[in-house]
C-alpha cells in the first residue's frame, strides 16, 4: 500500500539549511574563493537559498551558478536521453573552492557526472558537497561534505524534496511504493 | 520533453512536440560549443559514420564536428572514394559498416527514401542528411531554431520561402516543420519551379515577389541551382535575378524585423545582393552556427536508450 511520510518539516528545513551554510562558512576562510553551483535541476533553488545565507553571514555577495549533468551521465545508453538544461557558472573556476549542491545524495552517480562535467570548465582548488538529504545506498566512493539529514531508506523508496519555489510548502517525503 | 525514436528520418512524420524537444535540446549544446572545452562526453566510444552517397561538405563537415564534440569516433564514406564506385549496392555498403558496430549512420544519397529503406533492415540509427528532393530534416530543424532564437517563437510568423521551391528538399522540410509549429508559409518563385499544387500542403503559393515579402516576419532565400535549371526552368540568370532576387531596392521595403535566411552556399549577386546577405538582417551565418548545435542534439537523441525509462 502507498506511503508518504513527511520526513523534513518545513522549519527543520529551513535550519538544516542555515546550518549548512554555517559550516560552509566556518570551513572557508577565504571567502571570496568560494563560488556555488546547484546541479540542475534539485540542487538549483537549494543553492541560490545557501549562496544568500552565505552572503549575510559573509557581508558581501556570492557567486551562484548552475550545473547540467545530463551530457555526462554513465547511463545514457540505458534510459531515455534526459533533458538538457542550462549550465551557468558566473566565475572563473579555476583556483575557487567550489560548492556544489544537490537536493538528495543517492548513488552517488550525479556527483560524479556533477566533477566530471566541472572539469571541463577548469582546475578548482577543492569541491566541496552539499546535500540536504544523504539516503545511502552509495554505488560509489562519494560522501557529502555537508548534509541537512541523513534518512534510512529501502532502495524501492523514494526521496521527494519539495520547495517553495516550486509552489508549496518546504518539506521533504519518503514515498514507499 | 519527449523522445523515443531510433531515427531521424523526416520532419513530415515528426510531432509538434518531437521537433519541440530537439530544438530545446539544441540550446543546451550551444552552450558547448561557446566554452573553452567544446566536448562532451555523451556518445563517448559510440561509432558514427558519414555515408554520404551524394556529397556535400558543409553538412558532412557540421555532423563531423558534431560527433567529435559528443565524443563519438566518426568515419567518412564519400562516394567518389568508396566501393561504390565498384558497383556495390547501398544495402551491402551499410551492411559492411554495421559489420564495423556502427552506432549512427548519417545518410546522404540522391534517391529519395535511401535512408528509411536502411532505417528498415539496420541495427543502427539512421539520420537523413539529406534524400533527393524528398527532405533536409536537420536543415529544417536548424532554420526553425534559428528563428525562435531570434524571434521568441514561431506560432503566427509569415515565413516565404523565396526560390527553387519543386527541387528543394530543404523547401519540403522546412515546409513541414513551419507548418507543424504554427507559421504562416509562403512559397515565391518563378510558375516552373513553385507550382500551385504546394498549396495542397497549406501554404500560400505566389509569383510576384513584392507580394510575397511585403508582410514576412522571415525570408527564406533557396539557392538557384545554375546547371541544371538554366537550361529548362527559366531563360537566364539575369531574368531570375531581375524578378526575385532580394536586392537593396526590394529589401527597403520589407518589414524592418524581417530576417534573411540562406541554407547556403549563397550565389552572391543571383539571389541575394552581397551587403544584404553580409549585413545585420541576415541570420546566415548564425544558421551554420546553429546547425552544428541541433545535430548534437539530433545525435544525442536518437542514440539514447529505451524510451520507457525516465531518467531521474
Amino acid at each position: 500500500m502507498p506511503e508518504s511520510l513527511l520526513i523534513l518539516q518545513p522549519q527543520a528545513m529551513r535550519r538544516a539549511l542555515s546550518r549548512i551554510a554555517h559550516e560552509i562558512a566556518e570551513q572557508n576562510e577565504q571567502s571570496h574563493e568560494v563560488g556555488i553551483l546547484g546541479i540542475q535541476r534539485g540542487g538549483v533553488h537549494l543553492a541560490q537559498r545557501l549562496a544568500r545565507d552565505l552572503g549575510v553571514i559573509w557581508g558581501h555577495a556570492v557567486p551562484v551558478g548552475t550545473l547540467d549533468v545530463g551530457m555526462h551521465r554513465d547511463d545514457l545508453s540505458q534510459k531515455a536521453p534526459p533533458e538538457i538544461l542550462p549550465t551557468t557558472i558566473p566565475f572563473d573556476v579555476n583556483g575557487k573552492t567550489v560548492v556544489i549542491v544537490d537536493d538528495v545524495l543517492f548513488s552517488g552517480r550525479t556527483t560524479r557526472a556533477a566533477l566530471d562535467s566541472l572539469n571541463d570548465f577548469g582546475r578548482a582548488r577543492r569541491v566541496q558537497l552539499v546535500v540536504l538529504v544523504d539516503r545511502g545506498h552509495r554505488e560509489l566512493p562519494i560522501k557529502a561534505d555537508f548534509v541537512g539529514k541523513y534518512v534510512t531508506t529501502t532502495r524501492a523508496q523514494r526521496v521527494d524534496v519539495r520547495l517553495s519555489e516550486n509552489g508549496g510548502e518546504d518539506a521533504v517525503y519518503l514515498e514507499t511504493p | 520533453m519527449s523522445w523515443n525514436r531510433k531515427h531521424l528520418l523526416d520532419i513530415q512524420s515528426m510531432s509538434r512536440e518531437e521537433i519541440l524537444t530537439v530544438l530545446d535540446t539544441a540550446r543546451g549544446f550551444k552552450a558547448v560549443g561557446e566554452r573553452a572545452i567544446k566536448k562532451v562526453p555523451a556518445l563517448r566510444g559510440k561509432t558514427v559514420v558519414n555515408l554520404f552517397v551524394e556529397p556535400s561538405t558543409r553538412t558532412r563537415i557540421s555532423f563531423e564536428l558534431a560527433a567529435q564534440r559528443l565524443t563519438a569516433d566518426i568515419v567518412n564514406f564519400t562516394a567518389e572514394s568508396s566501393s561504390l564506385k565498384k558497383g556495390e549496392t547501398l544495402k551491402d555498403t551499410a551492411r559492411n559498416l554495421e559489420a564495423l558496430n556502427a552506432d549512427i549512420i548519417i545518410i546522404r544519397h540522391s534517391a529519395s527514401g535511401a535512408p528509411h529503406f536502411l532505417a528498415r533492415f539496420l541495427h543502427a540509427s539512421v539520420v537523413n542528411a539529406g534524400d533527393g528532393a524528398h527532405e533536409h530534416p536537420t536543415q529544417a530543424l536548424l532554420d526553425l531554431f534559428t528563428i525562435r532564437e531570434r524571434k521568441g517563437k514561431i506560432e503566427g510568423l509569415n515565413v516565404t520561402i523565396l526560390g527553387d521551391i519543386l527541387y528543394s528538399r530543404v523547401a519540403r522540410s522546412n515546409i513541414w516543420g513551419l507548418l507543424k509549429l504554427g507559421a504562416k508559409v509562403t512559397l515565391c518563385g518563378p510558375s516552373t519551379l513553385v507550382p500551385r499544387v504546394f498549396e495542397e500542403m497549406g501554404c500560400r503559393v505566389t509569383h510576384n515577389i513584392d507580394e510575397a515579402i511585403a508582410d514576412a516576419d522571415i525570408i527564406h532565400l533557396l539557392r538557384i541551382q545554375h546547371e541544371r535549371q538554366r537550361k529548362t526552368m527559366f531563360p537566364s540568370i539575369g531574368e531570375y535575378t531581375k524578378l526575385f532576387s532580394i536586392n537593396q531596392e526590394r529589401f527597403e521595403r520589407t518589414k524592418p524585423e524581417a530576417l534573411i535566411m540562406h541554407p547556403g552556399p549563397i550565389n552572391r549577386g543571383v539571389e541575394i545582393e552581397s551587403q544584404i546577405a553580409d549585413g545585420n538582417r541576415s541570420v546566415i551565418l548564425e544558421q551554420v552556427t546553429n546547425g552544428l548545435a541541433v545535430r548534437m542534439a539530433v545525435l544525442y537523441l536518437v542514440s539514447g536508450g529505451k524510451p520507457h525509462d525516465i531518467a531521474a
